[in-house]
């Protein structure tokens, strides 16, 4: 039979993820968790004067979902400039796993994304999109 | 009553999912309901809903009388010495929480509570409420093999104690606490002893005598009861010990612009128009409970839990956590496959009609202990099956190969 959250793609990005480690002097990092499953990564980034993503890592523990996101996620901000970051939702981090999440795993799929906003939000000053983010992860379930 | 027969009468068990018969192995975190149950709620409110204790008309009076009856037929299921001691609540949680406000709002300033590592939130958090208090609050810690360590007890209790408050069965690790010494014990010290019986009542035989206990708090819903309705035993002779903590209507003898007057017990911890079609619904389902027969009900799970740690422990990468003997334990296994997440396996069992739980299960201190942030759970009732732990089984064997373990 076939599982459909467990597809190839996204076992690769488990058992292998993608920019997974810790930079040397990082210009940004943020850590959470998620208490109700204990799912935890830390991302770090390294960034230029323009603001542009030049290298990102991440690490930390988690089901197969949070951390597949993560690693897509990595892949899919390197080279961004963080004011961009702010055009990533939910929806991109669903289509990029290319996968239907069901309601009580959606968590632990957008856990990346919330580590990468509030990071990114956090450096750049931006106390307001934290909040605003924050409420719609309240909602997510 | 023969199993075939017990499973035609919950009707949800007939359901399936993507394609495959459903197996439901979550009775810990609420049973199925058979349609007796079912058929009883129906029935109160097209035929005779209406409000207890205040109507004087014909269908009033069925409604009160009902409500009653299942009082009764409950204070007779754990052999309490009277429905007195009987209050009827929400859950167990707010079976637990009514003691803290009716009964340990007089605590004092360094006085103590001991509880255990092992308790699901419920037995803890309405204790941690108190330390603002200045209550001080202690934990029994547990062996490697999900006991309770006894001789903590002796080591904790001081005159201090006022309360011990421990789970009768562990909702993660199925350990069967020696819960009549732990009373023992308390009582000789001049402590109070609560029971979290929410894991217990509905699985074995529960003699509140017998365990001598002063407070066992337990849910409906997770006995064949409806959700919204639960009890909280009161041994009589402590309800000196206790004011009411909600004020209202039906809790009431006079009223006054100046000061009221109670009830007696239990009528006194009751305000408000209770959950009403929910009690006579539990009242039948202890009924239902009776006619299989709670020594059966342990035999059967205890059958079925042997047969599964038997069948489990030969799936390679599964640690199995609480006790490894089926004598010792409720039907409550809680396990981690690998490096697996319990989410994980849930969401792979999940797709092959496998309902099991994942993560905390209320019990983070524990987890904790065990030095893990999940683990899956598969728990068991007498509607359940060793075809039903063949499917687990080889559904955790489909998990071990997406997985390459």
């Amino acid at each position: 039979m076939s599982f459909e959250m467990y597809q190839e793609n996204i076992l690769d990005h488990y058992n292998n993820p993608r920019n997974y480690g810790t930079i040397e002097n990082p210009d940004i990092k943020f850590h959470d968790v998620n208490p109700l499953c204990g799912d935890e990564y830390e991302f770090q980034f390294k960034i230029d004067k323009n603001g542009k993503i030049v290298d990102v890592k991440f690490h930390g523990n988690g089901c197969a979902i949070s951390k597949a996101s993560a690693s897509i996620l990595t892949e899919t901000v390197k080279g961004k400039n963080i004011r961009e970051i702010k055009n990533l939702g939910r929806k991109n981090v669903l289509k990029n796993l290319g996968i239907t999440i069901s309601p009580p795993r959606l968590k632990c799929a957008m856990l990346p994304l919330k580590v990468v906003k509030v990071a990114v939000y956090s450096y750049l000053g931006n106390q307001k999109e934290i909040k605003e983010f924050e409420k719609e992860w309240d909602k997510m379930e | 009553m023969e199993l075939k027969k017990i499973r035609n009468d919950f009707p949800i068990l007939k359901r399936k999912i993507n394609g495959k018969r459903m197996v439901y192995l979550d009775s810990a975190a609420t049973s199925q309901k058979p349609k007796q149950v079912i058929k009883e709620i129906e029935k109160y409110y097209e035929n005779y809903n209406s409000n207890v204790h205040r109507g004087i008309y014909k269908i009033a009076a069925e409604a009160t009388e009902e409500y009653e009856e299942a009082r009764k037929k409950i204070a007779k299921f754990i052999n309490a010495k009277s429905e007195k001691e009987i209050i009827f609540v929400r859950g167990a949680t707010e079976a637990i929480n009514l003691v803290r406000f009716a009964w340990a709002e007089k605590l004092r300033p360094e006085d103590e509570i001991i509880s255990t590592v092992m308790e699901h939130h419920s037995n803890i958090v309405p204790w941690l409420m108190l330390k603002k208090k200045g209550i001080d609050l202690k934990f029994v810690e547990i062996n490697d093999d999900g006991t309770l360590r006894m001789e903590e007890f002796k080591k904790l209790i001081t005159p201090k104690t006022k309360l011990i408050a421990v789970s009768h069965v562990s909702n993660v690790l199925g350990t069967i606490n020696p819960v009549k010494q732990i009373a023992k014990l308390a009582h000789e010290n001049g402590a109070r002893i609560l029971f979290d019986s929410a894991q217990s009542v509905p699985h074995m035989p529960v003699d509140v005598q017998e365990l001598d206990c002063d407070f066992m708090a337990f849910s409906g819903h997770k006995m064949f009861g409806p959700t919204g309705i639960g009890v909280l035993y009161v041994k009589e002779e402590v309800y000196r010990e206790m004011e009411p903590f909600m004020g209202g209507g039906e809790m009431i003898k006079e009223v006054f612009l100046t000061n009221a007057t109670w009830k007696d017990p239990p009528h006194k911890y009751e305000a408000g128009t209770p959950d009403i079609s929910g009690a006579i619904a539990l009242g039948y389902a202890v009924d239902y409970l009776e006619k299989i027969g709670m020594k059966k009900m342990k035999e059967h799970e205890k059958t079925l839990t042997r047969y599964a740690l038997e069948k489990l422990s030969k799936v390679p990468g599964i640690k199995i956590y609480g006790p490894k003997n089926a004598e010792n334990r409720g039907g409550v296994i809680a396990f981690n496959l690998g490096d697996i997440h319990a989410h994980d396996l849930a969401t792979i069992l999940d797709e092959q009609g496998v309902a099991i739980r994942s993560g905390h299960h209320c019990t983070m201190p524990l987890h904790s202990k065990l030095g893990v942030s999940a683990t899956a759970r598969a728990s068991f009732s007498i509607y359940n099956t060793k075809e039903d732990v063949d499917e687990l089984v080889n559904a955790l064997n489909k998990a071990r190969k997406v997985f390459g373990i």
